[in-house]
């Protein structure tokens, strides 16, 4: 280690090592389990259409909206039974992978 | 001055190619800091060694007027020579000459020295410099890129293939790069990238630059799709011939032998590592302590760093070097690090280069994130390609080996030849705090003080276990060895296994996890 650097650490069963940490390591994300109510982008692309409106009730199944990626439209379907309870896009948006497109209830 | 009139009409003709895509594009082309393409090839041949062939090749493209366009040497430079006499065949795409598209002559002229590096068994070098595709030429061009991976796969662990990205490298191009063993790339001229920032920004509405989705330090750094970086193409030119003289020239020979000379004093080899198995140091002090003239040539330098991988020579023969490294993440085990040290040992194997490994490593990288990026498939990596090398592997166990990663760090029950540790090794199947959680948590979670009980527990399997001469008593380890006698044990193991011979069952090829 240089002589100013902070050691830092890394503990591996129940052992810590003193050790510089990697940038990938550091910026890990925290696993989270997936929430069945909220409706990502699985894959980028644009918006196309819309069939639902906030408030409105839906039936597993039903077409939410159109992801058009890859040249693909994708009809995004409903999970479960619900409402919506709100829609974070509109027609048109261009969307990266993993951002909030609806939220159901 | 010659008077034939044949011979002054040949000099003619060969001077207008040879000014590539013109006055006004060279003049482009070094104001981006590049070379042109044949000064490249002139920096790192040895000098007057470099014959050039297809220099009057030419497209036939008739489609979007192309049939009115010449491209002198349908912009791409083949030939052969030598570097510190080693026979290389070599291309460079010039991108003075339409930004060095890929159409089919182009194409034709890669794969013919390709080929003729393949039949000759030398090393191919490949200067990558293009826009890609030549549009114009259509599905010829894709044809082109095809035979060339054919060939980049085919030649793969007959002769070393090296690629130099000095421009951009897009699209499908990629690919040949990154069918090859080793990457070379220079800050701010190389760029590497499946879909440009343009394209992502009109799809996905990401914005990136160039630099940041595929430059030099990012495939260094981040993918780990690059081997060597450099600060400019003579520090890039320099590494590549340093390169060349730790490797055959194809797999039926060994690398050059060198007059063998001692390492540098300055590295004191019983100092280095400290005793206490959670304190760091850097592994490469160690190599540096054993290696002729302590000259390491590191490979993947910026990449995955908690592993160390790369060439030095030993009593004059090249060998290849794996080594954890304490200093980054504690020497762990992970996705990238497997993948960086299992292609590696592979290289090793291919190319009749000995492997030494120094072991000192906690196990591999816990969390969910490992977990879910396939640790089990990449970890394997490092147990196939070890358990498959039949080159002469020697192992070090400096001190931690816990684990899976004591098995996977070329030990004994994957067929490591000699397997020496010193003294301060610890080889147990976990280290102690853990062992000793587990083992006696009945006896710690009762107690009155569980605290004091598991330190006394944990010094308890620290004497019993934490040795080298555990794995010693069954003969996993060969030889428990001081420090200093590491290089003698060593040279020697090298020179008994240079007739080793190892049966291995008959098949077309193993299905290595990747």
């Amino acid at each position: 280690m240089e002589k100013d650097e902070k050691p830092e650490y890394l503990n591996i069963n129940s052992s810590l090592y003193q050790t510089r940490l990697s940038k990938k390591f550091r910026e890990r994300k925290n696993y989270a389990p997936a929430d069945p109510k909220i409706i990502l982008s699985f894959i980028p692309g644009t918006v196309l259409e819309i069939f639902v409106k906030e408030g409105q009730g839906v039936k597993k199944g039903d077409n939410l909206l159109i992801l058009d990626a890859m040249k693909m439209q994708n009809r995004l379907k409903c999970s479960m039974d619900g409402k919506i309870k709100s829609i974070k896009v509109q027609s048109g948006d261009k969307v990266p992978k993993g951002v909030v497109l609806l939220e159901l209830e | 001055m010659p008077t034939n009139k044949k011979i002054l009409e040949l000099k003619e003709k060969r001077q207008k190619v040879l000014l590539g895509g013109g006055e006004k594009a060279i003049e482009k082309q070094k104001a981006m800091g590049k070379r042109t393409a044949r000064e490249r090839i002139l920096a790192l041949l040895d000098k007057g060694s470099f014959n050039e062939y297809d220099l009057f090749v030419e497209h036939d493209a008739r489609d979007f007027d192309m049939d009115k366009k010449s491209l002198p040497s349908d912009g791409v430079i083949i030939g052969s020579g030598t570097i510190y006499g080693a026979p290389v065949a070599i291309f460079a795409q010039d991108f003075t000459v339409a930004g060095g598209s890929l159409g089919l002559m182009h194409s034709r002229k890669i794969t013919k020295i390709m080929d003729h590096a393949l039949k000759m068994r030398m090393p191919l070098i490949g200067i990558n410099d293009s826009g890609g595709a030549r549009i114009q030429e259509g599905v010829n061009s894709l044809a082109g890129y095809g035979e060339i991976f054919f060939r980049n796969t085919i030649s793969s662990g007959v002769i070393p293939q090296i690629s130099v990205i000095l421009g951009p490298c897009a699209g499908g191009a990629v690919y040949s790069p990154a069918l090859t063993d080793f990457v070379f790339v220079v800050d701010k001229i190389s760029k590497m990238f499946i879909t440009g920032p343009e394209v992502i920004k009109t799809v996905l509405g990401e914005e990136i630059s160039m630099e940041d989705l595929g430059g030099a330090r990012v495939h260094s750094e981040v993918t780990g799709n690059a081997h060597f970086y450099s600060q400019s193409e003579d520090e890039c030119f320099e590494q590549i011939k340093k390169l060349i003289t730790f490797i055959p020239w194809n797999n039926s020979r060994k690398a050059k032998a060198f007059e063998p000379s001692e390492p540098s004093p300055e590295y004191d080899i019983s100092r280095i590592v400290p005793e206490d198995p959670t304190l760091p140091y850097d592994v490469k002090d160690v190599i540096k302590a054993l290696v002729d003239d302590s000259d390491f040539f590191e490979i993947m330098e910026l990449y995955a760093k908690n592993i160390v991988i790369g060439f030095g020579r030993m009593g004059g023969r090249t060998a290849g070097f794996v080594a954890n490294q304490p200093y980054e993440m504690a020497g762990v085990l992970d996705v990238d690090s497997s993948d960086k040290a299992a292609r590696f040992i592979r290289y090793c194997d291919a190319f009749n280069i000995p492997i030494i490994t120094l072991v000192d490593l906690p196990g591999y990288l816990p969390g969910v994130d490992q977990e879910h990026a396939g640790v089990i498939r990449h970890g394997a990596k490092v147990l196939y390609a070890y358990s498959e090398a039949t080159v002469p592997k020697l192992t070090v166990i400096l001190r931690k080996a816990y684990g899976g990663g004591y098995i996977a760090m070329s030990s004994r029950h994957l067929r490591a030849d000699f397997v020496f540790a010193w003294p301060t090794a610890e080889i147990a199947v976990m280290g102690p705090e853990g062992a000793a959680n587990i083992i006696f948590r009945k006896e710690i979670t009762t107690a009155d003080d569980p605290d004091s009980v598991r330190k006394q527990k944990v010094e308890e399997y620290k004497a019993k276990f934490a040795n080298p001469y555990v794995a010693a008593s069954r003969g996993y380890v060969d030889a428990v060895i001081e420090p200093e006698e590491t290089r003698k044990f060593l040279l020697h193991s090298i020179e008994v296994s240079e007739n080793k011979v190892v049966p291995m069952p008959e098949k077309k090829h193993g299905l290595p996890p990747f």
